[in-house]
């Protein structure tokens, strides 16, 4: 069986850019469905949470009760995420734990830490894995945040003037910046060659 | 501009292209959210309690500019810096049509979308603000695909459909919404020889009418304004495919806005699904009376100003 086949994948729908993570999906051949409720879950082996307001998300996920089983589902190894921005804030420990996230990416993060919209920017992204000059993937910042007390046993796949942008581990992948929103498919085959672990 | 706004970013330089793809890619990151109208802090307050993905700074709100009338103007500087001091949620500001000096300054204030609104009094009766020269996004209002593509051409990262500002009256969104889907629809549809000549008919320029053909939408998100004032005004208006909604009078002319916003939050999120919507319906505060369209001279309309 090949691996697409293996995967079902959903993207979180109640705010944000889901779409562009439907079509980055696509472009890789797997349909991704859209995710609003707990019961939408069932099923899936994936799930993206996009990029959005953090705060509206974070009201959102209270709203329509999806905290609990997020969590529980990628805990019992059933579910691997990908954060992307906003999302990524959400994986996290969050900033000094107001207001709460799920918790489950042993990273802290500043929000908006590069400033207002005036100062979003796109940039060559350091790659990891690959030495020598990278293949010039672009990473897009809206409004970003940046990870800060990173767990050093977390596999850091680039890195933006040395500080981690895109972090990764069993289960979980988080960007702080916005792959879906360009022509890139890297950290979506990434995502979807991750492989849900019990913790 | 390609057709196709992911492109240029897979170029590894900060291009002219790369910076309207950042505009753009904050309008898609807003989708599916509510963009609430605020004069004050503690509405700003509100809005983000309530769920608004972003807020609107502006003087008056459209229903007290209509009663109050007078020209209406950007709102004061310190009420904007206030608002910024008070929310993390982006904060959006209204400038007059072509009123270039006060983009500048919503600029400088590094607001993070600017409204060039028909909403407030025009300042150019002709011409619009060149928003390509800006780093900050603008959005625009449009009742058509040949004004939504216009605007476009001028830099518009973002469109919104008109409506009837201040109303309460949902129709005239319901109108714009029905006309813009309409007109992508003919252009799609069209065979590639006539891209000239619908251009030419609406009066927009060739490339984005080629856009608009090969995506089968606008190169930009679509978001509704204009007269919504219930949660399910804001569901029926996602249901015909606008991407997010701008609210104004609607929450704080009800006789609850705190219940109202977050109940308008709720039915535009899982705007499909009538439970949900039945249930934000039900938790809304009591809507704005409002004025019918029909009760309006042309004279009042808003929409028509800056075509």
């Amino acid at each position: 069986m090949s691996r697409v086949a293996a995967v079902r994948v959903g993207v979180l729908a109640l705010q944000g850019a889901s779409a562009a993570h439907v079509n980055a999906c696509a472009r890789l051949g797997v349909e991704a469905r859209e995710v609003r409720a707990p019961r939408e879950l069932d099923g899936l082996t994936h799930l993206v949470l996009p990029g959005g307001e953090s705060t509206t998300l974070h009201h959102l996920l209270t709203l329509f009760e999806l905290w609990e089983p997020l969590r529980e589902r990628h805990r019992a190894g059933e579910l691997a995420l990908f954060g992307t921005c906003a999302g990524a804030i959400l994986l996290s420990r969050g900033c000094g734990g107001k207001p709460p996230t799920l918790g489950l990416l042993e990273a802290e993060v500043e929000r908006n830490a590069y400033g207002r919209q005036v100062d979003s920017f796109t940039r060559v992204l350091e790659l990891a894995d690959e030495p020598g000059p990278s293949a010039g993937l672009t990473g897009v910042f809206i409004r970003a945040p940046r990870f800060v007390r990173v767990d050093p046993a977390l596999h850091v796949l680039a890195r933006l003037d040395g500080e981690p942008v895109a972090l990764e581990t069993p289960g979980l992948l988080a960007t702080t910046f916005h792959p879906e929103l360009t022509a890139e498919t890297h950290f979506h085959r990434r995502f979807l060659a991750l492989r849900a672990a019990a913790v | 501009m390609t057709p196709d706004l992911l492109t240029p970013l897979a170029r590894p330089c900060s291009s002219a292209d790369d910076v309207f793809a950042l505009k753009v890619g904050l309008a898609r990151l807003l989708c599916g959210g509510v963009i609430l109208d605020v004069t004050t802090r503690d509405e700003a307050r509100l809005a983000e309690d309530a769920g608004a993905v972003a807020v609107m700074a502006l003087e008056r709100v459209p229903a007290d500019i209509r009663k109050e009338g007078g020209v209406a103007r950007m709102a004061a500087v310190e009420r904007i810096l206030e608002i910024q001091e008070v929310v993390t949620i982006p904060v959006m500001a209204k400038c007059r049509i072509g009123h270039l000096a006060e983009a500048r300054i919503l600029a400088e204030l590094e607001v993070d979308f600017v409204d060039e609104s028909e909403v407030l009094t025009p300042a150019d009766p002709e011409h619009h603000v060149l928003k390509h020269d800006f780093r900050v996004p603008f959005v625009c209002g449009a009742r058509s695909l040949s004004e939504a593509l216009r605007r476009i051409a001028e830099g518009a990262a973002l469109i919104r459909t008109k409506g009837e500002a201040g109303t309460g009256d949902v129709s005239e969104a319901v109108r714009h919404l029905r006309q813009l889907a309409r007109q992508i629809g003919r252009v799609r549809l069209a065979p590639r020889e006539e891209l000239p000549t619908l251009a030419k008919l609406l009066r927009a320029p060739y490339p984005l009418v080629c856009a608009v053909h090969e995506l089968g939408r606008l190169p930009v998100p679509n978001f509704a304004a204009g007269g919504i004032a219930t949660p399910a005004d804001a569901a029926l208006c996602m249901q015909l495919g606008a991407e997010a909604v701008f609210v104004g009078s609607g929450v704080f002319k009800s006789d609850a806005p705190a219940k109202t916003a977050a109940a308008i939050v709720k039915a535009t999120a899982r705007f499909r699904e009538d439970g949900i919507v039945s249930a934000a319906q039900r938790e809304s505060g009591a809507a704005m009376s409002g004025i019918a369209r029909s009760e309006l001279g042309a004279h009042q309309l808003l929409q028509t100003r800056g075509e």
